[in-house]
Order: C-alpha cells, then sequence, then structure tokens
C-alpha cells in the first residue's frame, strides 16, 4: 500500500500511453486517473481501444510509449504484483467450459492462493447468487450466468481494483440490472471498479466517465457534468410523422444532431439561439409538441460518436 | 435461384476454403512441406540393405591372411573396420552401447592353423536385435572369408589337401539368436508411442487454452510461466509412465520380450525421454495458434522420429546428413537405451553417452519453450 500512497491514492494514474499494432496507434497519449473507490466508467464506440487500455493498464499488453501506475505499481515492470492484486473480467467468456462453476472458482481462488479457498468460494457463490448453479458446467449457463461467474471470478481474491470489459453486452435489462447492483456493492466495499460499457443507463450509474474513441480520450468528469461539458441545447419533439420531420429537419444550419429517442425525436445544436431559429418555423404548425428538454449523457455522446471530437480536445 | 445443385454455389464454397487455406500458412507449410520431407526421407535416407556397418576388430593374431580378410570385409562394403579392441569386454561393450555392430574376433595361431590347414575359426558376433540390419552381411561372411584366404593359399603344397572351407566361420547372433522381428520392434515402439502422446498432448492442452480465450485469464493472474508449465506438464508425466508399464508388461505376456538390464537405468530413462517430448509439446504449442496447427507440427516432428530414429530402418544404413538429424531426435537416444537396457543387458554406464544426449535436448527445448511463452497478449 506504500506505493499507492505515493502516487497520492489513485488506483490508476497513466500518462501518454500508446499501443500501436502493425503501425497504427490503437491507444494514442492516452492519460487518465481514477481515484480510488470509485466506478469509473469507459464509454466509447466500438473498436475505439477501450480493451487494449484495460489490457495495457493490468500489465496483458506492453506499451509502447508512456508511462503509468497501477495501485502504486508501475505497469511496465510491476505486471506481476499489479496482477496479485487486479481482477480482470475479459470481455469474451474466458473461464473453462468443461469445468463446473463451483471448480472454476475454486481453480482462481487457489491461482491467487487465496487462503481458505474453499470457504472463499462458498461466499463468492453467495454473494453472486450462483449457489444453486454451483455444480453446472460453465460452458452450459445462460450468457447471464456467465458475466455473474466471470464477475465472482474475477473478485474472488477480493482484488484492491476490478477492470471490467464491457461485462453486460449481449445481456437483458433484468440481469444487467442485477450485474450491476453486485458491481455497486463491490464498490461499496471499497473496491475500484474501471469498467467499459456502451449501455447509457448503466453509464450514468458511474461516478465517473471517461468517453473514448480513436485511441484518444474525448471527455473526462463526473457523470453529472458530462452533458454540460459538451454545451448542447435540446429539443424534444412529440407527434405524428416524426421520419418526415426528421427529414425535413436534417441539414438545417444550427441543428447539430437529431436522434430518435422512442417515440420521440431529440433535436439538438451547440448555439441555443441558431437551435431555436432553425426549429422556429416548424414550432407553431400544430403538428408536434415541442419541449425544450435538459441534454442526457446520450444526447451527449451520439453528439460525440458523430465524430464532432475537434472541439472537445 | 434455388435449383437442385448449383455449381455456383460449390464454387463459392471452394473458394472460401482456398482463401482460409492461404491465410493459414503454417497449414499451406505443412501440405508442402509432409510430402517434401517423405520424399527425402523414404527416398535418400532410408535404407532396408544398409552397407559399411561399424566393425570392431580382435586381433590376437596378425599376417597376410588377417589382413587379406580384413581387406576382403572391407571391400565387400558390408563392413566398415571402425574400431580395433584388445579383450572380449571391450567387444561387448561396443556392441552394447551400439558403437559396433559387428565384432571380428581373429584368434590366436589363425595364420599357422590356416597353413597347417587345421581349419581355424574366425569368430563373428553379431548384434543381432536388429535382424534386419545384420542378416546381409553376415549371411556374406563366410563367403567373404573364403575368397580372402583362397588366394593365399593357392600354390602352397598343401593346395589339395586342404580342408573346404579353409576357415570355419562362426558366427554369434548375440541377443536375438532367432532374429525375431518383435524382440526388436517392441521395445523401439515405447519410444515412438511415448513421442507420439507425449508431444501431441501437451501442445494440444495449451493450445486450447489460446483457442478457448482461457489464456487470457490466466495471464491476467499472478501465475508465472515455469508454474504454469509444471502445472501443465505434470499430469502428462504420469500418463506416460502409465503407457510405459503397460507396453512392458504387454511385451513381456504376449511377445516374451525380455528384460535383462537394470531397472534404475531404464527408470531414469524413460523419465527423462518423457519429460523431453512434453517440452517438446510445449514449444510447439508457443508456436502454434490453434490446435490443428498443434497436431500438424507434431507430425512433422513424429514422422522423423519414427523414419531417422532407427526404429524401423537400421540407423547405421542412413547417409551422413540424415543420421546428423537424427542425433537431434530424442527418439534416436531413446530407442538405443531401451535397446540396450532391454535386450543387451546395460545398466548406467553402458547408457551415459545417449542418457547425456537427452539432457542436452531437454536443456535446449526447454529453454527455447520458456522464452517464447507469452506472458503477454503482444
Amino acid at each position: 500500500m506504500n506505493g499507492a500512497a505515493a502516487s497520492a491514492g489513485a488506483a490508476i494514474e497513466v500518462e501518454g500511453l500508446t499501443k500501436r499494432f502493425g503501425g497504427r496507434a490503437v491507444v494514442d497519449d492516452f492519460s487518465i486517473r481514477v481515484p480510488p473507490g470509485t466506478i469509473f466508467g469507459f464509454l466509447g464506440p466500438n473498436g475505439s481501444g477501450k480493451t487494449t487500455t484495460i489490457r495495457l493498464i493490468c500489465g496483458l499488453l506492453r506499451a509502447d510509449g508512456g508511462r503509468g501506475t497501477c495501485l502504486g505499481h508501475d505497469i511496465m515492470t510491476e505486471s506481476a504484483r499489479i496482477k496479485a492484486r487486479i481482477g480482470y473480467m475479459t470481455q469474451a467468456f474466458s473461464l473453462y467450459a468443461d469445468l463446473t462453476v463451483r471448480e472454476n472458482l475454486d481453480f482462481m481462488a487457489r491461482l491467487h492462493r487465496v487462503p481458505r479457498p474453499r470457504e472463499a468460494v462458498e461466499r463468492a457463490l453467495a454473494l453472486h447468487d450462483l449457489k444453486g448453479r454451483a455444480n453446472q458446467l460453465a460452458g452450459e449457463l445462460s450468457g447471464g450466468w456467465k458475466q455473474h461467474l466471470a464477475l465472482a471470478a474475477a473478485a474472488i481474491h477480493e482484488p484492491d481494483l476490478l477492470l471490467l470489459d464491457e461485462p453486460t453486452a449481449g445481456i437483458d435489462p433484468k440481469t444487467r440490472r442485477d450485474f450491476w447492483d453486485h458491481i455497486r456493492e463491490l464498490a461499496d466495499n471499497g473496491v475500484t471498479v474501471l469498467v467499459s460499457t456502451h449501455y447509457m443507463d448503466e453509464a450514468v450509474q458511474c461516478d465517473r466517465i471517461a468517453f473514448i474513441a480513436w485511441g484518444k480520450k474525448l471527455i473526462d468528469a463526473p457523470t453529472g457534468e458530462v452533458a454540460a461539458r459538451v454545451g448542447l441545447t435540446t429539443w424534444r419533439v412529440e407527434g405524428d410523422d416524426l421520419h418526415a420531420l426528421q427529414r425535413d429537419l436534417s441539414g438545417r444550419p444550427g441543428i447539430d444532431q437529431i436522434a430518435r429517442f422512442g417515440d420521440s425525436l431529440r433535436v439538438s445544436g451547440r448555439d441555443a439561439g441558431a437551435l431555436a431559429a432553425a426549429i422556429a418555423p416548424l414550432r407553431d404548425d400544430g403538428r408536434h409538441r415541442w419541449r425544450q428538454v435538459e441534454t442526457g449523457l446520450e444526447d451527449a455522446f451520439i453528439f460525440l460518436m458523430a465524430g464532432v471530437e475537434d472541439n472537445f480536445r | 435461384m434455388n435449383g437442385p445443385f448449383s455449381l455456383a454455389r460449390v464454387a463459392a464454397i471452394l473458394r472460401k476454403e482456398f482463401t482460409q487455406m492461404r491465410r493459414d500458412r503454417l497449414t499451406f507449410a505443412m501440405m508442402i512441406g509432409i510430402p517434401m520431407m517423405q520424399l527425402m526421407l523414404f527416398g535418400y535416407a532410408i535404407n532396408t540393405d544398409p552397407r559399411h556397418l561399424p566393425t570392431a576388430v580382435e586381433l590376437r593374431d596378425d599376417g597376410p591372411a588377417t589382413r587379406a580378410i580384413l581387406y576382403a570385409l572391407e571391400n565387400s562394403d558390408f563392413f566398415a573396420v571402425t574400431d580395433q579392441v584388445t579383450h572380449g569386454g571391450e567387444a561387448r561393450d561396443a556392441i552394447v552401447r551400439a558403437e559396433a555392430q559387428f565384432v571380428v574376433t581373429v584368434p590366436e595361431n589363425f595364420e599357422r592353423d590356416l597353413m597347417r590347414g587345421t581349419r581355424p575359426q574366425l569368430l563373428l558376433d553379431a548384434d543381432a536385435t536388429d535382424p534386419v540390419a545384420s542378416s546381409a552381411a553376415t549371411g556374406a561372411f563366410a563367403q567373404i572369408v573364403a575368397s580372402a584366404v583362397a588366394p593365399l593359399l593357392e600354390g602352397t603344397a598343401l593346395e589339395g589337401d586342404l580342408p573346404d572351407p579353409a576357415v570355419e566361420t562362426v558366427i554369434h547372433r548375440r541377443y536375438n539368436p532367432a532374429g525375431r522381428t518383435a524382440v526388436n520392434v517392441v521395445p523401439g515402439l515405447l519410444g515412438i508411442i511415448l513421442t507420439m502422446t507425449m508431444t501431441l498432448m501437451t501442445s494440444i492442452a495449451l493450445t486450447r487454452e489460446i483457442e478457448r480465450g482461457t489464456l487470457e485469464t490466466l495471464l491476467a493472474t499472478p501465475a508465472r510461466p515455469a508454474e504454469v508449465m509444471a502445472g501443465k506438464i505434470a499430469p502428462f508425466v504420469m500418463v506416460g509412465l502409465v503407457q510405459t508399464a503397460l507396453m512392458l508388461g504387454l511385451a513381456h505376456l504376449l511377445f516374451r520380450v525380455p528384460f535383462t538390464g537394470g531397472s534404475l537405468a531404464f527408470g531414469l530413462s524413460v523419465g527423462l525421454f518423457i519429460l523431453v517430448n512434453l517440452s517438446i509439446g510445449f514449444l510447439f504449442s508457443t508456436l502454434a495458434r490453434n490446435q490443428m496447427q498443434a497436431m500438424q507440427l507434431t507430425f512433422f516432428f513424429f514422422l522423423p522420429s519414427v523414419l531417422l530414429s532407427g526404429f524401423v530402418f537400421p540407423f547405421a544404413g542412413m547417409p551422413a546428413w540424415a543420421q546428423v538429424i537424427g542425433q537431434g531426435l530424442p527418439n534416436t537416444h531413446f530407442i538405443r537405451i531401451v535397446r540396450a537396457v532391454m535386450l543387451k543387458a546395460a545398466d548406467l554406464p553402458d547408457i551415459v553417452q545417449p542418457l547425456l544426449s537427452l539432457a542436452a535436448i531437454l536443456v535446449v527445448v526447454a529453454t527455447l519453450a520458456v522464452l517464447r511463452y507469452r506472458r503477454t497478449l503482444d
């Protein structure tokens, strides 16, 4: 713990991290600081470098440039020490399909030299509601339960830091909610969690969010401030034939983004005045109900993903 | 467009297969490499009628007849005199250690007895463990000797009274007097079976971790490469020992193959040989990207292990380059050990040389394997 104290208590602190694959920078001059005990969200489109960044932090990949510490240990030279204190949940299920749930947990507990592994396994089974499936082969579990098992396995040795790489991809909403309850519980017990996700309902549960695209960090802020930082003004439109309205609106100066959310459209722009002017002719046609709303996380992220990143460097 | 049998669809699948084949470079190399290797091995290296077999001579007499006989032996192409021994113990050692296939003993007073016409004996000790290797040479021995001494006796006073033949050739087919093939093949087979199963099982067990993605989990734990290697290899050591016990039992029960040498020497050699093959399997797993490639690499290694190790075809009959390759194969040394210990009553001092060779191969392969083992996903 001395090392952690030396880096001012940050669970992860990296600077200028760069990783190239075949000449292409997948992670490019990436810096981040994750305070201990927080749930830190990694957001970004597919292929944005989230997985590579996580692998660099835990020493599974060697960085081509930059420096950093994870739990106070140098990520370049002390990956063995880092591995002992982190739990890593891979994007694809990577436990043993031909071992049972209990056997998988037992294996991981023993690899980490957990004292009294059997008790640790039983505790994990209870904590993650896996007791009823303890003797089932991991390969036969449904997608949701596989992820529960993977989380239990990653956390079996009570790590100080959990790295969760898209832990809820392709899982039904109910299971996702249960899964996040577990993440919360772990965080409440002082574990730092770094989690990558595509889901906005999950992103809002994070304490802090970094948005990554093309291997670069575009935004890094407490979750509540992200929308404000992007600086969008948003109007919500309800009514008939939204598709035609969307076609009509698109391309008008002042409108930077039109996104369909269920039965409504959300129309956003960076310049509030220009946006108001753009929609003015349509506001009173009586066919739609217009209302200015607070810009949400999702609006902000769709906007970021659309590639207007230059304004936020 | 859903006709009964579409050539266009066949062509689409065919195209896809070729694209995949091209991407998998190792498979592609193996498709070319294995037939090439087979052609080279069967065409050039293998010789079921070996010549120039290493022969030691023990000369208790010397003279024109002795020299004529040695010259004739060399000239016959069957024998190559490589060594001179001074007493019977050395002769035995030379055969046990497979340094000599034959020992020719010229007895005391051979020259005198020959000229007196009392038909002296000329002794040929043959290593008959491999009946194929020695049969042609032993068959020709009497004739070679008779032709060699004939010119010396021509025109002497004794001509006419000479016994026929003038020299009595005595042939000892050692260690396998009945020339049974099973006696030779079964001990050799132990090396083949261990080579095949040990390398294959290890390489597959490890590439499976890569293929299923579990390696990433393993790499993210504090487990060290040496720990992973030891843990993954240990179960197969036991499998190898069980196989060995089974083979030995059946060899004795079904084929009456004797076991004449030291058990400690045998146990030590089997243990070492299993370790060597497991390290080779481990090394293959660091080269292969999937289980299919691991199998191909194993097969690529297995082929020379069968053909160039002296298992089916006599080692001494192979050209020099093939013998050099053979020396690098653990199976070559193991087969020598097993044949020496089981059939020739060898003990530790007799097998020091091949044991050291096995140990050297182990050190090289294990070092390469640990160096190649990926600590990261790079």
